[in-house]
Order: C-alpha cells, then sequence, then structure tokens
C-alpha cells in the first residue's frame, strides 16, 4: 500500500482559508481521539478501583489506590472461569487460524493455478456462498453440529467455522496476480503443483499469509454468535461467552468484570502493536474486494 | 457424508502424482488434475458439509414440524413461513433491523470518511491518529457492551453519562430502557459507530493515498478553486468503489447485527433484531428449529436480496472482479 504523502499541492494553493481547515482538522482529531480512547480509560480505572468507589456516585477520575489485586483476585474468583475461557479461546483461535489458513490457501490455489473443468462451477459455488452472511446460518449449522455431537465440544467451535469462501476467494485473487515466473522454474526443475506450492508459492507470500492470518485470528477471538451457541457447558465457554454471562449477572464483582475485559483484550492489543503493518495491509484486502 | 474420508487419501496420493507429473505430456494433465482436486477436496467436503448441507437441511426442517428435535417430523407445507411472517415480534425485528440500518449506516460512512480525510490532510501524526482510530477493532462487540453498559451508559448515578447529565441538573437515565423517547438507540448506535469506524477509516485512507496528486494539479491549473470543487470533482468520483463497497459492507454487518443488542437489551422486545429473535426462538426454551429455519431463510433471502439490488444500483457488479 503506499503510504507516499498526498503531495503538497494542497499548498500551492494553502492560503488563509486551507490553514483555518487544517487548524479545525487538528481540533476534531484531538476531539474524537479522547472520545475513542475513553473506552480504554474506563476500562482501565474500573479495573483498579475499589468496588465501593466504582460505584460511588462521586466521580474519581483514577483511583487514588490502584488495586492491582483485582487481576489476581480474577484468577482465583471462584465465580469467572477466567483461566479455562483464556485456555479455550487461545486454543479455538490458533487452530481456527491454522485450520483456514491451510485448507482455504490450497483451495485457492487449486482454483487460480490448476486448470481443470471443474474450477468454474466451483468457484461459482463459493460467491454463491458469500451471498449469504455467515451469522444468519446458525441455526441451520446448529443442527448439523447438534447431529454430530459436538456441542460443548472443541470441534464443534473450531471446524464449522474453516471453510470460508471468503477467504478461498481471497486467496484465488491473490494467487493470480503471483508472477508465474516462479512457478514455471519450479517446474522446470522438475516440481509438480504440490511441492511448487510448498517450496516457491508459499515461502514468496509471507506477507499476505501474515494479514490474513492475523485477521482470521481477530475474527475468531472476537467472535461471539457461534461460540453462545455451541459453547453450552460452562467448561467449553470461550472469554467472549464468559464475558457476556456476568454482563447481565447481578452479583458479579465489577472490578474484577473490568478485569477480565482488559485481559480479554490484551492478545489483540499485542497483536495490534506488533503487526499493525499486516493488520492494515489485511483489512485493505477483505474490505475491498 | 461420504466424502468424509477423502481428503487425507487424496492428499497423501499427490506427491508421487507430481513426481511423474511433468516428463511425459500425457501424464501431466493426469497429474494436474490429480493435483487439483488434492487441494481442493479439504474444503470443498467442509463446504458441502458445513455450508450447502445445512442450508439444504434448514431448507426442508423449515417445511416440517420440528420443534425440540432436528429431525423433520410432520410435514406442514408453508405453515412456518406463514406464522414466521404473520408473527409480529419477528416483523417488527424486521423493523429495528432496517431503523439501526438507517442510523448505523450513514453515521459510520460519514464519521469514516471524515477521519479519513482528516487524518490524510494533516502533515504530522497521521500513524498516531490511524492508529488510535483503529485500536477499538481490537476489542470485541461483548468487550464494548460490557464498557458501554455497566460503565458509560448504567443507568444508576455512577454511569458517565448519567454523570455528565447531572451536571445538567438531570437525574440519572436508564439509557437503555427508556422507551419513549427511544434513548436505547445512542447507546446502540455509538457502540457500533465506536468500533467499526477505525475500520471502514483504513478503507477510505488507502482509497485516498492512492489518488494520484497530480490529479489535483491539473484540476487547480484547470482553474479549479477552493477545496471543495477538488473534492467534488477529483475525491468523490475516485472514491467512488470505496464508498460503494463500504456502503455495502456495513448493511450487511448491519443486518447480522447480534452482539450489541444481545449484551445491552438481551430480549427487548422493543429492540430485538432478526437474529436475537431467531436465536431465542431456536435456541431458547422453545427449541422449535423448523420455525427457525423458516426465519433464517427469510432473512437470508432478504439479504441476497438487497445486496444484489444495491450492487445492480451503485454499479459495484460494474468494476468486475478485481
Amino acid at each position: 500500500m503506499s503510504t507516499a504523502p498526498l503531495s503538497n499541492v494542497v499548498g500551492l494553493h494553502r492560503g488563509g482559508r486551507a490553514r483555518a481547515l487544517d487548524v479545525v482538522a487538528w481540533v476534531v482529531l484531538v476531539i474524537v481521539t479522547i472520545l475513542f480512547l475513553l473506552p480504554f480509560y474506563l476500562m482501565i480505572r474500573n479495573g483498579l478501583s475499589t468496588t465501593q468507589s466504582l460505584t460511588s456516585p462521586d466521580w474519581s477520575f483514577f483511583p487514588t489506590h490502584p488495586q492491582w489485586r483485582n487481576f489476581t483476585d480474577l484468577f482465583h474468583s471462584p465465580d469467572i472461569p477466567m483461566l479455562s475461557s483464556l485456555k479455550n479461546s487461545a486454543i479455538i483461535a490458533v487452530l481456527s487460524t491454522l485450520g483456514t489458513l491451510l485448507i482455504c490457501s490450497l483451495a485457492g490455489y487449486a482454483l487460480a493455478r490448476i486448470p481443470n473443468r471443474a474450477a468454474a462451477p466451483i468457484f461459482y459455488g463459493v460467491i454463491a456462498t458469500l451471498m449469504i452472511p455467515g451469522a444468519v446460518t446458525f441455526v441451520p449449522s446448529f443442527i448439523i453440529v447438534s447431529s454430530l455431537g459436538w456441542v460443548s465440544d472443541y470441534r464443534g467451535l473450531i471446524i464449522p467455522g474453516l471453510f470460508s469462501g471468503f477467504t478461498v476467494f481471497l486467496f484465488r485473487q491473490y494467487f493470480l496476480a503471483f508472477p508465474k515466473e516462479l512457478e514455471e522454474a519450479a517446474r522446470v526443475d522438475g516440481l509438480g503443483h504440490w511441492r511448487t506450492f510448498w517450496r516457491i508459492v508459499i515461502p514468496n507470500s509471507g506477507a499476505f499469509i501474515a494479514a490474513i492470518a492475523v485477521i482470521t485470528f481477530i475474527g475468531s477471538w472476537n467472535a461471539f454468535l457461534w461460540p453462545l451457541v455451541v459453547a453450552q457447558d460452562q467448561s467449553a465457554w470461550t472469554v467472549q461467552v464468559t464475558l457476556s454471562t456476568f454482563i447481565t449477572a447481578q452479583t458479579v464483582n465489577l472490578p474484577q468484570l473490568f478485569c477480565a475485559a482488559i485481559i480479554s483484550i490484551l492478545p489483540l492489543i499485542l497483536v495490534f502493536v506488533f503487526l499493525q503493518r499486516y493488520l492494515v495491509q489485511g483489512v485493505a484486502q477483505t474490505g475491498i474486494k | 457424508m461420504v466424502g468424509a474420508a477423502m481428503p487425507s487419501r487424496v492428499v497423501a496420493d499427490e506427491p508421487s502424482v507430481s513426481r511423474t507429473g511433468t516428463a511425459v505430456p500425457v501424464r501431466r494433465i493426469r497429474g494436474q488434475r490429480w493435483a487439483f482436486w488434492a487441494f481442493i477436496t479439504p474444503f470443498l467436503v467442509g463446504l458441502i458439509g458445513f455450508v450447502y448441507v445445512p442450508i439444504i437441511w434448514s431448507a426442508v426442517l423449515s417445511f416440517f414440524d420440528a420443534q425440540g428435535t432436528v429431525v423433520p417430523t410432520r410435514f406442514i407445507g408453508l405453515d412456518n413461513y406463514k406464522r414466521m411472517l404473520t408473527d409480529g415480534a419477528f416483523t417488527s425485528a424486521l423493523l429495528t433491523f432496517t431503523l439501526f440500518a438507517v442510523f448505523i449506516v450513514p453515521t459510520t460512512f460519514i464519521v469514516s470518511l471524515g477521519l479519513a480525510m482528516m487524518v490524510n490532510r494533516i502533515q504530522a501524526a497521521r500513524a498516531f491518529f490511524r492508529s488510535v482510530f483503529f485500536l477499538p477493532t481490537a476489542c470485541s462487540y461483548v468487550v464494548a457492551s460490557l464498557v458501554w453498559k455497566l460503565s458509560i451508559f448504567n443507568g444508576v448515578r455512577f454511569g458517565l453519562a448519567n454523570q455528565v447529565a447531572s451536571l445538567f441538573g438531570s437525574d440519572p437515565i436508564a439509557w437503555l430502557s427508556t422507551i419513549n423517547p427511544p434513548l436505547y438507540w445512542i447507546p446502540i448506535v455509538s457502540v457500533r459507530l465506536w468500533l467499526q469506524s477505525g475500520f471502514y477509516m483504513i478503507l477510505f485512507l488507502a482509497a485516498l493515498q492512492n489518488i494520484n496528486p497530480e490529479l489535483y494539479e491539473a484540476a487547480f491549473v484547470d482553474g479549479a478553486k477552493g477545496g471543495w470543487q477538488l473534492f467534488r470533482h477529483i475525491t468523490l468520483p475516485l472514491l467512488r468503489p470505496t464508498a460503494v463497497s463500504v456502503l455495502l459492507l456495513c448493511l450487511i454487518a448491519a443486518y447480522q447485527a447480534f452482539d450489541e443488542f444481545y449484551n445491552l437489551l438481551g430480549n427487548a422486545e422493543y429492540a430485538r433484531p432478526p437474529l436475537v429473535y431467531l436465536y431465542y426462538l431456536a435456541l431458547g426454551t422453545q427449541q422449535n428449529f423448523g420455525l427457525g429455519s423458516a426465519g433464517a431463510l427469510i432473512l437470508a433471502a432478504m439479504i441476497a436480496i438487497v445486496t444484489i439490488l444495491q450492487s445492480r444500483l451503485l454499479g459495484f457488479g460494474s468494476k468486475g472482479e478485481s
């Protein structure tokens, strides 16, 4: 993606009015920044408060004595199954991401690069599923998963989500634009499709795969409706299901719940900080089909 | 599913096939055919098993009385569809959705485009603002709903919105349960606005940065006066493909609204979008899978029709696949 700054053409006629607009832009951006960061501030403030100061009618901007022990108490809480839900979320997100990458990259490569009469009809079959948003099919999908006996089971939480038509579509588009010369060189060296794919194509597609991986991981970690439907036993709850359950619980310790919220977004904040390049690229790719 | 055991077998065959795949032309074609199926079978089996079969099974169930069971029991024809379409709760869910789309789509569009243009305009700290506006994307709807419900729009005095309201001498307001006037729309719309604006801003920003600066120069030389004319005649037309795709994505996402409604309002009758209603219908105490299937199919058909209509109207298809 080009990050070349828009040239200062605007500078050609950057008169008084343009400068005034600059000031307006800055003021608005700063105000929106404060509004956008407000929920994060509230999470930290509330997470470090005592219940008493949190529910006090007198607003305090930050707890005078930050209660770091809320975090440790959370993991010892008999009410909130934090550890097991973090474990579930991590397993599900990692396996979903790996599985999706494997299955969808193979399929996308076949559709883009291996000539076959069936390619066109299969491609239309994939495109057709893009018309039906995944969330709408949760009733039918649940019917299948419960017939397979996969309710409250990792299989039910992971496998139905691995076959993303959209991801196959993205991989196909990407492989169509992949330099043919590299593959032809591999062919001359006697590599078949399988080894060309693993030795030439995949090693040269790191950035794209990372972008798709980041997007898939975030989607899986933050997924709510499907885990809510499938993870019916508490032992199978993901972090999102656990948090949601306690939003409506009357008895829950509020500061601990905010600590749980902070912990649940930490992995993704790390992804944002360290992989933002891939993330932005992924968004640009998945957004503009 | 018969094909369930297929992928591993075919994949296992593949290397040996490709080893022989290059030398003799005839073998090569045969190797290619194997390779194609080896690559695509895992996906194809899953697509059929977890996308097509559920939809077909659901379509079958929708013509049956299937309560508390996922096996068709008694054929009742179109009764489920009739019941859904005359069910006041379902039609009002469709109304809730429509209102929601009317609120959320234009606000998201304006906020994300506005932010992108401002970030693109300023000469410094672009990366900072881009990161800040994008950061909410890291939060799930559940986390955001938690903050919105228990902190910002908490109905008691310690909620942030009520703290601000008390500065103006107002008594605490029950933001989420006030129907008259329908104040619950404020938290519902603002939470999604906060979560998704940064995502669409990135799309607009990418499009803005792809505009060739020489175009502005040329327009300026041609006598375009001021920012508005440049925006109207250069920026806007060139943003059109992105704008169309943002509108579509935003609308489709709104159709599937579930998380924030479920977590902020629960099963509140006054604001229950279709998915929340279907959730309680099919997975609540009723376990009415026949009726739920009919509702899901009605909804899926509506989304498909709206998507196609909208992309035709806005000329999305004319761009071709890129």
